[in-house]
């Protein structure tokens, strides 16, 4: 277990919307989460993730090109995706963008994480057909493993789900050899263990429910990947939940409350929810419930109480969605940076 | 272990009550309910398309007490009670022989803007569970568990008469093995409701209000009454 735990926040991008409910434009959210993430860099938050979505309420639909803008822009923040939605893409072009981005960025900051993603709209975009799902995702992956794991820009690889690859050359290289490659899931015990068979880093997705449940899960992939022999330092656990942070857990509470109600409208609207009660969502905001949503001292006691039953090395948080006004995001990871990372730290040291 | 199957199975028929449950899925449903229905003392088989020994540690680990077993080996399925716990596209990767005669609770969901659309469920007008009992011919099928969330499961239960127990709901055609189904869901910690015939499992698909609510037994019968002339026109 990990004694230490990097804190972070990560985005799907957050369109905002006018007055009138109405969305402004998906061009400004993509420029706003790039201000977040180089305004965490400046605060001092460890890491960014950016997940990929192709709505238009969250519309960051291409992590490698702001990951590498950002690398650009940042000097100490580890970035990565959370996730790439690997089965529906080519591996060989995520590769290359984030072995890009990891180039301008100096070398060691940049990773990836692979992901089935938890909708399927990549499917129809990319002309995929579901049915495939399982397949397209075992052999992107087994791909993107050796990419990274290649000792040199000469690869080879065979499989069907995309043409293979007979001895060519796919560059550039990683600075340091190779990226962090990380698996990303919502909890399920097959997953864990398959990531702990690979040796591969896991990194949970907790949306709902009682994340400290998650226990078994996680002691679940440790102990596969010690059977499959892996031990070291890619064996390690992150946690990604809904969360932001303001002066007050009053304030946090209420900032965070009306994109909640625009998010699951939406949702409901495309699988038939009932409209949102508030009820609902406040029952979500307290420990050890879901929502990672108060004040800073709040925010680390539940992070350090969290780190007592999975022992994750990273914890981060995604506040901005439907609509969260921009200062209200800058506002939670500067609180991030600053007041949740060193409590964090002060509380693990007196475990 | 064969013939103490073979004997629980046969009080099953009689006595309507379980004592082997046998959950095809290892997913977050299998193994929530695997938890779920051990604390409820039942003798517990997890079976997924990986052999029993790669499951072994998953199921020593999330769901102590329950039996890995492979599923070619037809012992999950040779329990007094099954449950289909798998993704609803893999149904055809079910085996029919082997369920046939059985009471199969269809946990699976047709749930296209999660799931993704697929066409055997899309063009048919009938519920995902009555294409699936098709496929199984002859297994006894029992469409339930499918309304509640998995964490939910283990969240929601509540002795019984409690006035605000959860109840959930129950459809199939054979009424021997809805009365199973009932005192499982009973022993699980919820109000069973009876909805009618494997088509008024339509009432508890994705998208009703039975589907993204939490009710009680009084609350779960009104809202089936409600969904009864919507079904019968469909
Ligand atoms: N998530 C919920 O809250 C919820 C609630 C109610 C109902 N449901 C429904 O329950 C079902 C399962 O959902 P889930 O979230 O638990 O899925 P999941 O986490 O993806 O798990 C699916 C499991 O099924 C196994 N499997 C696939 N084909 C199989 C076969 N032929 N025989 C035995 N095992 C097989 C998989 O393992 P292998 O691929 O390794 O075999 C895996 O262990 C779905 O139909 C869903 O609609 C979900």
């Amino acid at each position: 277990m990990e004694n230490t735990l990097q804190i972070g926040a990560y985005s799907f991008g957050d369109t905002q919307l006018n007055p009138d409910g109405s969305a402004r434009s998906t061009a400004e959210a993509i420029k706003n989460l790039f201000d977040a993430i180089v305004h965490a860099d400046k605060a001092g938050l460890d890491y960014f993730g950016i997940g990929e979505h192709h709505t238009i309420s969250m519309p960051a639909s291409s992590p490698g090109a702001i990951i590498a803008a950002a690398a650009a822009a940042t000097t100490q923040i580890k970035l990565g995706s959370a996730a790439s939605i690997i089965g529906t893409d080519d591996p060989v072009r995520v590769f290359q963008q984030f072995a890009t981005a990891d180039a301008i960025s100096g070398g060691g900051r940049i990773e990836i994480t692979a992901g089935r993603g938890s909708s399927v709209e990549t499917f129809p975009l990319f002309g995929y057909e579901l049915g495939d799902y399982d397949e397209l995702y075992a052999q992107k992956l087994d791909l993107l493993l050796t990419l990274n794991a290649s000792a040199t820009e000469n690869v080879t690889w065979s499989g069907t789900a995309r043409p293979s690859i007979p001895q060519l050359d796919v560059v550039p290289r990683p600075v340091q050899g190779s990226l962090p490659i990380w698996i990303a899931t919502g909890g399920s015990a097959p997953s864990s263990a398959r990531a702990g068979r690979l040796g591969l880093p896991l990194a949970y997705a907790i949306i709902g429910g009682q994340p400290h449940r998650f226990a078994p899960l996680a002691n679940l992939y440790r102990q596969s990947a010690k059977q499959a022999g892996h031990t070291g330092d890619n064996i390690k656990v992150s946690v990604a939940t809904f969360g932001l942070v303001a002066p007050t857990k009053k304030e946090a509470v209420e900032r965070m409350y009306p994109g909640w109600v625009n998010l699951n409208v939406e949702m409901g609207r495309l699988r038939g929810w009932p409209a949102p009660q508030r009820g609902s969502y406040l029952a979500q905001v307290d420990a050890p419930n879901a929502y990672f949503i108060g004040d800073p001292d709040d925010v680390a006691e539940r992070i350090v109480d969290l780190h007592r039953h999975l022992g994750h090395m990273r914890h981060f948080l995604q506040g901005d969605h439907g609509g969260l006004p921009q200062e209200h995001l800058l506002e939670s990871i500067t609180l991030l940076a600053t007041e949740v990372k060193p409590r964090v730290k002060r509380l693990l040291a007196a475990k | 272990m064969s013939s103490q199957s073979a004997m629980s199975s046969q009080s099953a028929r009689t006595s309507q009550h379980a004592t082997t449950i046998g959950i095809l899925g290892a997913g977050r449903v299998g193994t929530a309910l695997a938890r779920q229905a051990l604390k409820a003392g039942y003798q517990v088989r997890i079976a997924t398309r990986q052999p029993a020994a790669e499951n072994a540690l998953l199921v020593d680990i999330v769901t102590p007490g329950a039996v890995a077993v492979a599923v070619q080996s037809s012992q999950a399925a040779a329990s007094d009670l099954v449950v289909l716990a798998i993704p609803l596209h893999k149904y055809r990767t079910l085996n029919p022989g082997e369920l046939a005669g059985r009471i199969v609770i269809d946990a699976m969901n047709y749930w296209a803007p999660v799931d993704g659309v697929f066409d055997d469920f899309e063009s048919d007008p009938r519920t995902s569970s009555e294409v699936v009992e098709e496929f199984l011919q002859g297994a006894r099928v029992v469409k339930s568990l499918n309304h509640i969330g998995y964490h939910e499961l283990e969240e929601d239960d509540k002795p019984a008469g409690m006035p605000t127990r959860r109840a959930l709901a129950l459809a199939g055609d054979d009424a021997q093995a809805k009365a199973v189904v009932e005192s499982f869901i009973d022993r699980l910690g919820y109000d069973a409701v009876d909805a009618g015939f494997l088509a008024a499992g339509r009432s508890f698909e994705p998208a009703t209000e039975i589907f993204t609510g939490s009710h009680t037994a009084n609350q779960l019968r009104a809202l089936i009454q409600k969904a009864r002339p919507l079904a019968a026109a469909a």
